[in-house]
C-alpha cells in the first residue's frame, strides 16, 4: 500500500485482489472470488484451444476435398473441439467463474459453505485439463466427443482411455461446484433473504447444480466402463461379445442431455439480471421464471433418447421421448416470454451487456425452435447427423450460452476488477460477435437441410455445398475477431481502465452493495434483507415501493 | 431401539438367503428385492436418522435422487422392453 | 445508494473452537456439513445407479446365462458378508450415540470394531475373488465358462460371452463397492485418531455423524448387490 504524501493517486482500499500478493496466496486461496478468477483464466485458456480446433475445421471445409488434413486427423479435430468446448469450457464457464464470484455475495454470505472443497474443485479441473492437454499433444482422440461404442472401446487406435479419464476427473470438479452451491443457497442466506427475494441468477444456478449433482456421476461411471472395457477387452458395449452399443448411448446421453441445460441455465440467469438492470424493471413473472429453471432441470432428465432416434431404439420409446422433448421446450419459452414482457414499457439502455442480452434472446429462440424440429421423429430422420443439428446446438450454446457469458462478464467486470471496460469497444465487439455468429451458423442450417452430413472432412461428392461452407468460414473469422476484442480490452482495463464505483449501473442486488472490487469477506457487516429483488423503482426514485409485488 | 433394527436386518438377510433356494419362479427376484428395500429403508430411516429429521429437506434430497434413478432405470428398460413389440 | 438497512451482528462472544469463520454459528455449520454429505451420497447413488442400470438390462436379456454365472459364486460367503456389514452399521450408530453422551471409551471401541468388521468384509471378498480367479471366471484373456448348464434347463449350456458380461459387471460392481469400503476404512482411521485425541464432544462430533452416513450408504449398496448378484436362480 502506498503512503499518501503528495501523490495524486488515491490510496487503494484493501480488497480481495490486493490483500495478499504472491503465487501461493492465489494457488492456496479459499476466497471464492480468487477461485473464480483462477477458473476464469483456466477456462479462457481452454476456450482458445477449442477455438483453435474450430478454426482448423472451418479451414478444412473451405474446399470440398480433404486437402488441409487427412480424414483421420479431421476426426481428431472435431472430437477434440467438442470435448474441450463441452467439458472444459461450457460446463464450468458461468458457474465456476461468475457463479463462484457472485453466489455468496448475492445471498449475503461471506463465502460458500465449503471453501476448501471449492479450491479442490479447481484443482480437479486443472488436473483433468492437464490430462486432456497431454492426450491431445500425444495423439489425440478421434471418436467424436460422444465416444460411441464399439468404435471407442474396440476399434479406435487413439487415446480414448486418457481422454475419458480426463473428463472423469473434470466431472468431479463440476459435481463439487454444484454441491457447494446447493448447500450454500440452502444454509448461508443472510437474514431476510427468503427464497422469493433471491435474484433469478441464484435460482438458475440452483437448478444447474441439481443437474450437476445428479447427472455427472452417470457419465463418470460410463466413461469408467469404457476405459475398463477398452483396457481389458470386455464386451459390455460390444455386439461381437454379446454387448449392446445402445446401452452405452443410453448411459452417455442420460448425462449429456441434461449437460446442455447445465450450459444454458446459468446464462439464462445472467440474462435475467442484465435485462432487469437495463430496462430498470423487475423481471415480469418472477415466480414463473424461477420455477421454470427448476422445471428445465427436471424435464431435462426425461428426454435423453432423442439423441438416439435413428440408432435402433424401439419406436414406442422414441414416441415417448419425442413427446417429452416437446414438453421440455415449454419452460424455456416461458422465460423468453417473461423477458420480453419485462422489456415492454421498460426504460431501455443499450450498454454492452444489454446488447449481448438482446442477441441471446433472438439466437436462443432460433436455436430452441429448431430443437422442436429435431424432436419431431419424421423430420429428425432426415436431418439427424447433418449440419442442421450442428447449427441447432451452436445457436444455443454459442448464440445463447456464450453470449450470456460475455454479457455477464461485461456486466460484473467493474465489480470483479474494480475497473470500467471501454464501452465503445465493447458495443462494437458485441455487434461483431452477433454478425459473425449469424454468418457462421445460419448457412449451416441450410447445409444440413440440403443434406450435408456432419463429421465429414471430404464433401467432394457434393461440391455444390462449397459456397455455404465458405460463407460459414468467413463468419467464423469475424466471430474470432469478436472474441479477441474483449480479451484485449479487459486486460487493458485492468491497468488503464477508469476505477469503477461500487455500483456503476445503479443495479439491484446485494453484490452491488459491496465495494468494487469487494473485500475478502464481502460485507463489513452481515446484511439484513428487508426488500424484494429487483427493487429498481426504489433505486431510481428513492421511494420505497408502495405496491406489494405480485409474482 | 438400534438393536431391534439390527435384529430385523439380520433376520431379513437370513430370510432372503433361505427363500432364494425355494422355487418361486418369477417371484424369487421380487421377494429378494422387496426384503432388500425394507432393509435399506430401515438403515436409512433409523441408522441414518431420516425418521427424526426436523427438516423436510433431507427427505426431499433422498426422494428426488431415487426419482431420477428410477427414471434412468425405467425409461431405459422401456426401450429394451418394447424393442420386440411389432 | 438505496436505503437498505445493513445492520451489524457481532460475533465476538464465545467462539466455539471448531467454528469456521464463514459460518455465523455452530448449528449452521453442522447443518451445512450434514446437507453436504447427503448430497454427496446422492451423487454416489447415481454413480452406482449407472452400473445397476447396465446390470438390470443384461440380466433381463440374458437371464439364463446370468443365472448360471450367479450360481457359481458363493452365496454363503455373500450372506455372511451382508451380516458383517449390518453389524458394522450397528457399531457405527453406537459410535455416534457414544459421542453424543461423551462416552469416550465406547466411542473409540465402536470405531475400532467397525473397522475390524470392515476388514473382515474385505477379507471375505478377497477369498471370493481368489476363488473366481482360480476358476478362470475373471473376464479377460483367460476367461472360460464352457459347458455350464443353465439352471432349470440342464440340457442347455450358458453362452460364455454372456456369462463374461455377468462377471465383468460382478467384478466392477463389487470392486467399486470394495474401493468405497477401503476409503471408508481410511475415513474411520482418521475419525479414530481424532477421537483418541479427544477432539469430539457432545457439541461437536459432526465428522462422526457424516462419516457414519457414508458408511451406512456403503452398507445399503451391498444390501442390494447381494440379492441381485448372488441369488438370481438358486433353486436346485
Amino acid at each position: 500500500m502506498s503512503m499518501a504524501t503528495t501523490t495524486l493517486q488515491p490510496v487503494e482500499r484493501e480488497n480481495y485482489l490486493n490483500k495478499e500478493y504472491g503465487v501461493g496466496s492465489w494457488l492456496f486461496t479459499t476466497d471464492h472470488k480468487r477461485i473464480a478468477l483462477l477458473y476464469l483464466i483456466s477456462i479462457t485458456f481452454f476456450f482458445f484451444i477449442g477455438g483453435f480446433f474450430a478454426l482448423l475445421i472451418r479451414l478444412e471445409l473451405l474446399t470440398p476435398a480433404s486437402d488441409l488434413v487427412q480424414p483421420d486427423t479431421y476426426n481428431k479435430l472435431f472430437t477434440m473441439h467438442g470435448m474441450v468446448m463441452v467439458f472444459f469450457f461450457l460446463v464450468p464457464s458461468i458457474p465456476a467463474t461468475l457463479g463462484n464470484f457472485l453466489v455468496p455475495m448475492m445471498i449475503g454470505a461471506k463465502d460458500l459453505a465449503f471453501p476448501r472443497i471449492n479450491l479442490l474443485s479447481w484443482y480437479l479441473y486443472i488436473i483433468g485439463g492437464l490430462m486432456m492437454l497431454h492426450c491431445m499433444l500425444t495423439g489425440g482422440v478421434d471418436t467424436g466427443w460422444t465416444f460411441y461404442t464399439p468404435f471407442s472401446t474396440a476399434y479406435s487406435n487413439t487415446k480414448v482411455v486418457e481422454a475419458g479419464l480426463a473428463i472423469f476427473v473434470a466431472g468431479f470438479s463440476s459435481i463439487l461446484t454444484g454441491l457447494n452451491f446447493v448447500v450454500s443457497i440452502h444454509r448461508m442466506r443472510a437474514p431476510g433473504m427468503t427464497w422469493s427475494r433471491l435474484p433469478l441468477f441464484i435460482w438458475a444456478h440452483y437448478a444447474t447444480s441439481i443437474i450437476q449433482i445428479l447427472g455427472t456421476p452417470v457419465i463418470a461411471i460410463t466413461l469408467l466402463l469404457v476405459a475398463v472395457e477398452r483396457t481389458l477387452h470386455l464386451g459390455i458395449f460390444d455386439p461381437k461379445l454379446g454387448g449392446d452399443p445402445l446401452l452405452f448411448q443410453h448411459l452417455f446421453w442420460f448425462y449429456s442431455h441434461p449437460a446442455v441445460y447445465i450450459m444454458i441455465l446459468p446464462s439464462m440467469g445472467v440474462i435475467s439480471e442484465v435485462i432487469a438492470c437495463f430496462a430498470r424493471k423487475r423481471i415480469f413473472g418472477y415466480s414463473f421464471v424461477a420455477f421454470s429453471s427448476i422445471a428445465i432441470a427436471v424435464f431435462g432428465f426425461l428426454v435423453w433418447a432423442h439423441h438416439m432416434f435413428v440408432a435402433g431404439i424401439s419406436i414406442y420409446a422414441a414416441l415417448v421421448f419425442s413427446i417429452l422433448s416437446y414438453a421440455v421446450a415449454v419452460p424455456s419459452a416461458v422465460k423468453v416470454f417473461n423477458w420480453t414482457a419485462t422489456l415492454y414499457k421498460g426504460s431501455i439502455h443499450y450498454d454492452a451487456p444489454m446488447l449481448y442480452a438482446f442477441g441471446f434472446i433472438g439466437l436462443f429462440t432460433m436455436g430452441g425452435l429448431t430443437g422442436l424440429f429435431l424432436a419431431a421423429l419424421g423430420i429428425d430422420v432426415h436431418v439427424t447427423d447433418t449440419y442442421f443439428v450442428i447449427a441447432h446446438f451452436h445457436y444455443i450454446m454459442v448464440g445463447g450460452a456464450l453470449m450470456g457469458y460475455l454479457g455477464g462478464l461485461h456486466f460484473w467486470w467493474p465489480k470483479i476488477s474494480g475497473r470500467l471496460y471501454p464501452e465503445g469497444w465493447a458495443r462494437l465487439a458485441a455487434l461483431i460477435v452477433f454478425l459473425g455468429f449469424n454468418l457462421t451458423f445460419f448457412p449451416q442450417f441450410v447445409l444440413g437441410y440440403l443434406g450435408m452430413p456432419r463429421r465429414y472432412a471430404d464433401y467432394s461428392h457434393m461440391p455444390e455445398f462449397q459456397v455455404l461452407n465458405v460463407l460459414s468460414t468467413a463468419g467464423a473469422t469475424v466471430l474470432g475477431v469478436g472474441y479477441l476484442l474483449p480479451m484485449l480490452y479487459f486486460l487493458w482495463s485492468m491497468r488503464y481502465g477508469k476505477p469503477a464505483p461500487d455500483n456503476p449501473w445503479n443495479a439491484a442486488g446485494l453484490e452491488w452493495m459491496t465495494s468494487s472490487p469487494p473485500t475478502t469477506f464481502n460485507f463489513e457487516k452481515e446484511p439484513i434483507v428487508t426488500w424484494e429483488a429487483y427493487n429498481y423503482d426504489e433505486l431510481d426514485t428513492g421511494h420505497k415501493q408502495e405496491v406489494k409485488v405480485v409474482g | 431401539m438400534y438393536f431391534s433394527v439390527w435384529a430385523a436386518l439380520l433376520l431379513g438377510t437370513f430370510i432372503t438367503y433361505k427363500v432364494a433356494y425355494l422355487d418361486l419362479g418369477r417371484f424369487n427376484a421380487a421377494v429378494a428385492l422387496t426384503i432388500a428395500t425394507i432393509k435399506a429403508l430401515l438403515v436409512a430411516l433409523f441408522f441414518m436418522h431420516i425418521k427424526g429429521a426436523h427438516e423436510k429437506l433431507l427427505k426431499l434430497v433422498v426422494v428426488s435422487t431415487l426419482f431420477f434413478l428410477f427414471i434412468l432405470l425405467v425409461l431405459s428398460m422401456a426401450d429394451y422392453g418394447t424393442r420386440t413389440w411389432s | 445508494m438505496s436505503d437498505s438497512t445493513v445492520v451489524g451482528l457481532h460475533h465476538e462472544e464465545q467462539h466455539h473452537p471448531e467454528l469456521l469463520h464463514h459460518f455465523a454459528e455452530p448449528q449452521q455449520q453442522r447443518d451445512a456439513a450434514s446437507l453436504g454429505m447427503w448430497i454427496f451420497l446422492a451423487t454416489e447413488v447415481m454413480f452406482f445407479g449407472g452400473l445397476f442400470c447396465a446390470y438390470l438390462i443384461y440380466r433381463r436379456l440374458y437371464f439364463g446365462d446370468f443365472g448360471a454365472a450367479s450360481k457359481s459364486i458363493d452365496a454363503t460367503l455373500g450372506a455372511t458378508n451382508t451380516a458383517v456389514l449390518i453389524c458394522s452399521s450397528l457399531t457405527v450408530v453406537l459410535a455416534v450415540w457414544a459421542a453424543q453422551i461423551a462416552l469416550r471409551k465406547l466411542l473409540i471401541g465402536s470405531l475400532i470394531v467397525t473397522m475390524l468388521l470392515g476388514m473382515v468384509f474385505l477379507g471375505i471378498k478377497g477369498k471370493e475373488y481368489k476363488d473366481k480367479f482360480e476358476e478362470h471366471h475373471v473376464p479377460g484373456a483367460s476367461f472360460s465358462f464352457d459347458h455350464v448348464p443353465i439352471p432349470g434347463h440342464p440340457d442347455q449350456y450358458a453362452n460364455p460371452r454372456h456369462a463374461e458380461i455377468f462377471f465383468a459387471l460382478y467384478f466392477i460392481m463389487t470392486g467399486l463397492h470394495a474401493l468405497h469400503m477401503i476409503i471408508g476404512l481410511g475415513l474411520f482411521a482418521w475419525l479414530l485418531y481424532m477421537a483418541w485425541k479427544g477432539r469430539f464432544t457432545p457439541e461437536y462430533h459432526t465428522p462422526i455423524e457424516i462419516g457414519g452416513l457414508y458408511w451406512h450408504f456403503v452398507d445399503i449398496v451391498w444390501i442390494y448387490l447381494f440379492p441381485l448378484l448372488y441369488l438370481i436362480d438358486r433353486h436346485p
